[in-house]
């Protein structure tokens, strides 16, 4: 399995003192190279079941593994290692650092994995996502749909096992959804990679022939 | 991508505030460097690399006075020697070089200091392994003057210029006799530049600058433990007449010349001054073979006595920069770090304050998968480039102060100083800057290491 959720139970504290539990969730699973869409309501715990798996949260209770390798066990550095080496990320506002240009973007991903920066590599990545001729650019100097396809370069540039994506097209123009979500699906495609995309759009929930729907799963979904 | 050049695209973000902050610790550093060279170029004026000579003889008082009047021509001078005195010790085995000085008077114009003295000053090295050099001649006449950079600079005088000197600094008595410039040093870096040379012969031909012969006979006899009975002194004078060939004649006329406005002298008039009547300031003094121990040997044996001291000019000298120089360069230095310091916590402020909106910027990082204790790493970095680059850039402002400043010091001080003078301890400012930056850089660098990631990611 790519990825494999059980018994997962995430909770906050709300500022007036009361347990909020956003996630809890019995069972998930993503087989090798399987592309699966997630949708579900806004607050649903999308975004914080996103968090779990990547490593950034830790649940309660419940494990998470990618790959075989189950995340929940390892310490805070070993975790954040796995995540720069086996899971990519795509960001809605696509989180590209403006100071770096589309270049440093995608070798900034491989600097944090402790990898030998393959510039090659990184150049052939933006090669294929169209913007060879735009490497040195820095992301206030590029489109939106640009950017977020540097995103998708810098995702897939340590070889992930699992891509994470969250709402990759909802801040981009129509013509360009396409496009990226084109992108996504082909590039993971081509490397064998899972991919797990959480969207609100029936629209590109359509493209996929796994769409799985939160509530369904998440137990907590149906007690808030 | 190394953390540096991770810092440095950060720094680049906000250039116009980073380098401010960079810029306020290049203005301390700067300023530190120029206490540093320009002490150290003090502590050199002043040590023994800058006196090519072991010992000033003098009369008894303040050795400081006796160094800084001989050798800084600052102050006035102590009491005078006899100048027998300085024909006796020139005569003792142990001496190797023993050069008369006599001071106490000035240029009319300028007011540079003069001073009377052998042609053997300029044939002595002026510090060790530094010779003077002169354009013209050295002594050859006994109103011959030899003048150094800074006044030939700032007189305007040359080889031929006439000029007349103030006795003992009193402006409203100017000495009818005239000297001619017969040569002009070199610059040295050293308080030669901004003094006038004279003939010793010329000094003692000046009116005045001979005590009457009885007093001087006494005054002698004094000094020397000779008897000072009237009828001893009477027979002395009355030997010393004859041995100089003095008749009362010209003891009468020197009088009337004392008491009477001197007549307008149409050419240089030389008094018969007897070697009784002469004085010394001090005596330039080098041991045999230039050895230490007979040096202190004899300044000890000096000490002894009620009238002579034999000083090390190293000692009193050293005793001023610590005591007194010494103490000013620990307050700059202490000043200087002081605005380091509170350009370090400016650096502090700017970094500290940009961390709110560095909160994304960190979180996206540590969603790559930068390790917490990586993002604590970049901020750090930023704090000491900041600081290093400043410390670079204040180091280059500080030497181009010293390169723009030297020439001006030099003319008006005459002390030389090198525009590339460097201070090894400036070594010690890079690593203290460093240790400064990571001091500054631990607070915002603490922020970036608590980031909550999933809050930062969803704000």
């Amino acid at each position: 399995m790519s990825l494999q959720l059980r018994n997962v139970i995430k909770t906050y504290r709300e500022p007036d003192g009361n347990i909020l539990t956003v996630l809890d969730i019995e069972s998930f699973q993503i087989g090798p190279a399987e592309q699966v869409v997630l949708v579900g309501a806004s607050g649903g715990g999308k975004t914080s079941l996103l968090n779990v798996i990547s490593g950034i949260s830790m649940p309660d209770q419940g494990s998470v593994s990618v790959g075989g390798t189950e995340i929940t066990r390892l310490p805070e550095v070993a975790r954040d290692r796995f995540r720069a080496e086996r899971i990519g990320f795509v960001f809605q506002t696509f989180n590209l650092l403006p100071a770096f240009s589309a270049l440093e973007n995608v070798l900034l991903g491989m600097s944090f994995s402790g990898k030998r920066v393959d510039a090659k590599r990184a150049r052939d990545l933006l090669e294929r996502v169209g913007l060879g001729h735009r490497t040195s650019h820095r992301p206030p100097q590029l489109s939106v749909g640009e950017q977020q396809r540097v995103a998708v370069a810098r995702a897939l540039a340590n070889r992930p096992s699992l891509l994470l994506a969250d709402e990759p097209t909802a801040n981009v123009d129509v013509r360009n959804q396409d496009v990226i979500l084109d992108l996504i699906r082909e590039a993971c495609a081509e490397s064998k990679v899972a991919l797990l995309m959480v969207t609100h759009s029936t629209d590109v929930a359509a493209r996929f022939q796994r769409v799985d729907r939160l509530e369904t799963f998440n137990r907590a979904g149906a007690t808030r | 991508m190394n953390l540096f050049a991770i810092a440095g695209k950060s720094i680049r973000q906000r250039l116009l505030s980073s380098s401010l902050t960079a810029f306020s610790v290049s203005l301390g550093v700067m300023l530190m460097v120029a206490v540093l060279v320009i002490y150290g170029i003090m502590d050199r004026v002043f040590n023994q690399q800058a006196v090519g000579y072991q010992l000033i003889v003098g009369p008894k008082g303040s050795d400081m006075q006796l160094v800084l009047n001989t050798i800084y021509r600052v102050g006035a001078p102590l009491q005078n020697l006899p100048y027998l005195y300085f024909e006796e010790l020139k005569k003792d085995p142990r001496i190797g070089v023993a050069i008369p000085v006599c001071l106490g008077d000035t240029t009319q114009q300028g007011g540079f200091p003069i001073v009377g003295t052998t042609e053997d000053y300029f044939s002595h090295e002026y510090a060790p392994g530094r010779e003077f050099l002169i354009r013209g001649e050295p002594f050859t006449r006994s109103f011959d003057a030899i003048i150094g950079s800074q006044v030939y600079h700032t007189n305007g005088w040359d080889l031929g210029t006439e000029f007349r000197l103030v006795h003992g600094g009193a402006e409203s008595h100017v000495h009818d006799e005239k000297f001619t410039v017969a040569g002009v040093l070199a610059p040295t870096g050293t308080p030669n530049d901004k003094t006038v040379f004279i003939h010793l012969n010329g000094f003692y031909a000046i009116s005045g600058h001979d005590a009457p012969l009885k007093e001087a006979v006494k005054r002698w006899h004094e000094f020397s433990g000779q008897p000072t009975t009237d009828a001893a002194l009477d027979a002395a004078v009355a030997d010393w007449r004859k041995k100089c060939g003095i008749t009362d004649v010209d003891e009468d006329e020197k009088h009337e010349e004392k008491g009477a406005a001197p007549a307008p002298a149409p050419h240089h008039h030389h008094h018969k001054a007897c070697d009784v009547q002469k004085e010394v300031t001090a005596i330039l003094v080098n041991m045999k073979g230039d050895s230490m121990t007979a040096a202190a040997m004899f300044s000890g044996e000096m000490k002894r006595g009620h009238k002579v001291q034999a000083v090390n000019p190293i000692i009193p000298m050293q005793r001023l920069m610590s005591d007194i120089l010494g103490n000013v360069r620990t307050v700059l230095v202490v000043l200087t770090g002081l605005i380091i310091v509170v350009s370090g916590v400016g650096i502090f402020v700017s970094i500290y304050n940009s961390m709110s909106d560095r909160r994304k910027e960190i979180a996206i990082m540590r969603a790559l998968g930068a390790q917490r204790r990586t993002v604590f790493a970049i901020i750090l970095a930023e704090s000491i480039l900041l600081c290093f680059g400043g410390g670079i850039f204040g180091i280059l402002l500080g030497h181009g102060l010293v390169f723009s400043a030297a020439p001006i010091v030099q003319q008006q001080t005459g002390i030389l100083i090198s525009p590339f003078a460097f201070e090894p301890i400036e070594l010690v400012l890079l690593p203290a800057l460093i240790a400064l930056a990571s001091i500054v850089g631990v607070v915002p660098g603490l922020a970036a290491y608590r980031t909550d990631v999933a809050r930062a990611l969803a704000d």
